[in-house]
This record gives structure tokens, sequence and C-alpha cells, in this order.
């Protein structure tokens, strides 16, 4: 297993991972990619998710919508962006926020239409003002299943934006691409492993983050099924595209 | 699969006027990879699941591995299966093995899922009128669950079609090839036809499973609700 052997020493040299197109600085710009998309649907996904989980209107088309957006082709609009309009970030970004808004909204939706109603009525009840019921009981008690959302697309924005190599940008997809061309494949494989542990830290410090953020009153009991916790399923290149 | 020609027809001029069989082509060999991986997919997902329900105690293990498994970006476990396991990159084997993965996550759940929301009550009859616990399973449990069973196969097929053309970075991938050669040839066309058969493709897949669950269990209303 040479191909093996190569790969470990592609990681383990240091000139690889230092200077402009080495390692670091490559995670540096797919965080940096991720991050930004992932920011961007939220800034759109969670107030969107809020008002129609708390107003119970359009939560069909909310649904639907995120249904849909499975069957959109993620890697194809980022070529086809590419092409249009190599090696600008921009256009890429949006992209991949398309990608990320589906699980943040209907996670944040479901999440705040799924507080028991009881629950609501007690907020009420204590003299809790309709905003107060808003801020200090529904949003936390969603705030798992938000975080489950964001987390999901963090993951898949991760994964997709290796393809942001295609369109000229920097990002981990470099190193499969680049040596994908000139047949280096310890170039190939070392990058794919690079991302494959970046998503999986990155699921870790979610799984933690979520712990941390469910309520108090909420934590001694059982964990919820798994039913309830986990997001409804999605890709894109993602499952991980 | 005899559908196709040896040889793949290329794409010619720069516009989409004639070259109607190139699309047709890769969109063939799309389905194709799909259909492989779904059914690789089922036939590991089913034990499992029905091991998961069995024994509830792995039920979290599985859920875990398959869940863990799903986290892994595409790209790279694709490269990793067609390099660290022999499959070579230059076929399709690493691509559906993948894609195969990846429907575990969904498919293992939404089957434990079902068989869980089997009442009690309709277990009890079967058990009561005599049914052995493995053909209480066989004829009542499973049937009962298949409209839960469906919509995970929906959400992986979907999924699994927008998910092939990943391959395309390999130079295969169905109709994700569409989108890396257009990509390299300058031909704008080509990607937009990828993209709007690969859709297509995903639609068509999605109603016809709707109407599979619907001959599958004539008892439930048309318009079942989605899980």
């Amino acid at each position: 297993m040479s191909t093996f052997g190569d790969t470990i020493g592609w990681l383990t040299t240091a000139e690889n991972w230092w200077g402009p197109t080495g390692i670091l600085q490559r995670i540096e710009e797919h965080l940096q990619y991720s991050l930004l998309a992932v920011g961007l649907a939220a800034i759109i996904a969670l107030p969107v998710g809020l008002v129609i989980g708390h107003t119970g209107r359009f939560e069909h088309g909310a649904l639907g919508l995120s249904g849909a957006a499975r069957a959109i082709p993620t890697l194809g609009l980022l070529v086809l962006l590419g092409r249009w309009y190599p090696v600008q970030v921009g256009p890429v970004i949006i992209v991949l926020a398309v990608l990320a808004i589906p699980p943040i909204l209907a996670n944040t939706a479901a999440g705040i239409s799924g507080v028991d109603p009881a629950v609501r009525d007690a907020a009420q009840g204590m003299g809790m003002t309709p905003t107060q019921v808003l801020t200090r009981v529904e949003v936390p008690l969603a705030a798992p299943l938000t975080l489950a959302g964001i987390r999901s697309a963090l993951l898949q924005v991760i994964a997709t934006a290796t393809i942001a190599a295609f369109a000229g940008l920097g990002g981990l997809g470099r190193f499969i691409i680049d040596g994908f061309a000139v047949r280096d494949e310890a170039r190939v494989y070392g990058g794919s492993i690079v991302v494959a542990v970046l998503a999986l830290v990155g699921e870790g410090l979610f799984v933690l983050a979520q712990r941390s953020a469910r309520p108090a009153g909420l934590r001694r009991r059982r964990a919820p099924s798994p039913a309830v916790t986990v997001p409804i399923p999605h890709t894109a290149g993602g499952v991980s595209t | 699969m005899h559908v196709l020609a040896a040889r793949p027809p290329s794409w010619s001029g720069f516009g989409i006027h004639g070259n109607w069989d190139v699309v047709w082509y890769y969109t063939v060999v799309h389905l194709r990879i799909t259909a492989l991986a779904l059914a690789l997919g089922a036939a590991v997902a089913f034990p499992l699941g029905l091991a998961g329900y069995r024994w509830r105690r792995t039920y979290p293990g599985i859920l875990g591995v398959t869940n863990v498994l799903y986290t892994i970006p595409s790209l790279s476990l694709l490269v990793l299966l067609g390099l660290g396991f022999g499959l070579g990159l230059l076929n399709d084997r690493p691509l559906i093995v993948a894609l195969a993965i990846y429907t575990l996550a969904i498919l293992v759940r939404n089957l434990v899922e079902g068989l869980r929301g089997v009442p009690d009550s309709v277990k009890d009859a079967a058990a009561g009128v005599g049914y052995t616990p493995r053909r209480s399973l066989l004829a009542i449990e499973l049937p009962l669950a298949v409209p839960a069973i469906m919509a995970g196969f929906r959400v992986a097929a979907v999924s699994t079609i927008s998910l092939v053309s990943v391959g395309g970075v390999l130079g295969r991938g169905g109709l994700g090839f569409l989108f890396f050669e257009g990509f390299r040839r300058n031909r704008t066309s080509e990607i937009i036809a990828g993209i709007v058969a690969s859709v297509l493709l995903a639609v068509v897949v999605d109603i016809a499973l709707v109407l599979t669950r619907r001959v599958l269990t004539p008892w439930t209303p048309a318009r079942a609700a989605r899980r």
C-alpha cells in the first residue's frame, strides 16, 4: 500500500501545512466560506422560521420548500456560477447559503410550533406578555432543535464548500481537485482526510453546544427520542455533498 | 445494462440542439447509479433496522454509526473508498457504495420508527389470534410500517439523485459528468442541461415512489401525511 504511506507522508510533511497554499491556510479559507454562508443563511432563516413556527402559517409551504430543495443539485449550481463569475467569492457564498437555509428554517419552525400549548398557556397565565412568551419560553425550548438545524446546515456547507475550488477559489477542495488533475494521489487522499476530519470535529463541537443549549429544566430528563431530536435529513451535496 | 450503447455519445457544439441523446444517456446512467445505491443501501439497512427494532439496546449504537458516516463529506468518502478500499476511482463502484452509505442514516431510522409506530393493540391482537412473533413481524408489523419506510425511501432517493453528481469531479457521476465537462469546455448549456435533467429525474422518481406506496398500501388515504 504505497498510496497509504505516501498519504501519511503528505500529511506529515511540514511544508504542506504552512505557507500561502498550505493546509492551515486552506482550512482557514474553507471555514471562512462555510461560516459566512451559514451566517448569511441564519440571518434569513431564523426570523422567518420563528414567524412561521409562532403563527403556524405557511408551515406546509416551508416544509414543502425544504423538501424540494433536496432535489437541487448544488454542485451543478456551483459549477455554473464558477463559469459565470470565476474567482468571485460572493456568488459561491450565496449558493452555499441557499443550501443552508432549508434545514435552519424547517427546524426553527418545527421547534417553535412543537412547544406544548399547555406550557404556552402557563406562561400566559403567569402574566407574560406575548413577546416574553416568545423570547423566554418558545425560543429557549426550540433552541436544541434550531441548533440541530444549524448543525446539519453547517455540515452540508463544509462538505459542499470543497467544490468552491472549481470556481477558482481556495478551500480544501483545492487539494482534491488539483491533486486529481496532476494524478498526485497522496494529495487527493490527504485532502479528503482533512475535509472529513474537519466535518467530524464540527459535528462533535455542535453536539456539545446542543447539550448545553438544552434548557436546564429539561436537562435531567431522558434524552428525547431520535424522532424528535434528529432534524429532517437533508442533503445536497451532502449529505454531505 | 443493455439500454445503453457501448460508447457514450458526446456533446457537440454549444447549444442543447442535437445533444438530447447525450442528456438521455447520462440521465439513464444517473438513474442506474441511484437505483444500485438505493438497492445496496436498503439491503444493508433492512437487517440493521430489524436488529435495532428487535434488540432495543443496539439501536442508539446503530443510529450513531450511521449518523457519523452521514457526516463525512461525500467527495471525501468517495475518494477514500476509491483509493483506500481498492474499489478504484475510474468506475462507478466507489460512488455507489458511498451513496449507499449515506442512505443508511435515513432508511434505518425510518424503518425502526415505522415499526415502533405500530400500535401495541395490533401486535397483541396478532399474538392473540395465534401469530408467531416472526409471522406477526412479516405479515402485520412490516406492512403497517410501509408508509414510514416509503417516506424514508423518498428522502433517500431524492437526496441520492442530487448527490450522484459529485462523481463528476472524478469524471463519473451520471449527469454530474455534464456539469464538469461543460465547465472545462466552456459550454454553459451543457451544465444547465445537466442541472435541469437532474431536478426532473428527482421529481419523476419521487412521484413514482408515491404511486408505489399507494399500490403497496391500498388502505391508506391517497394523501397520506408526510412524516
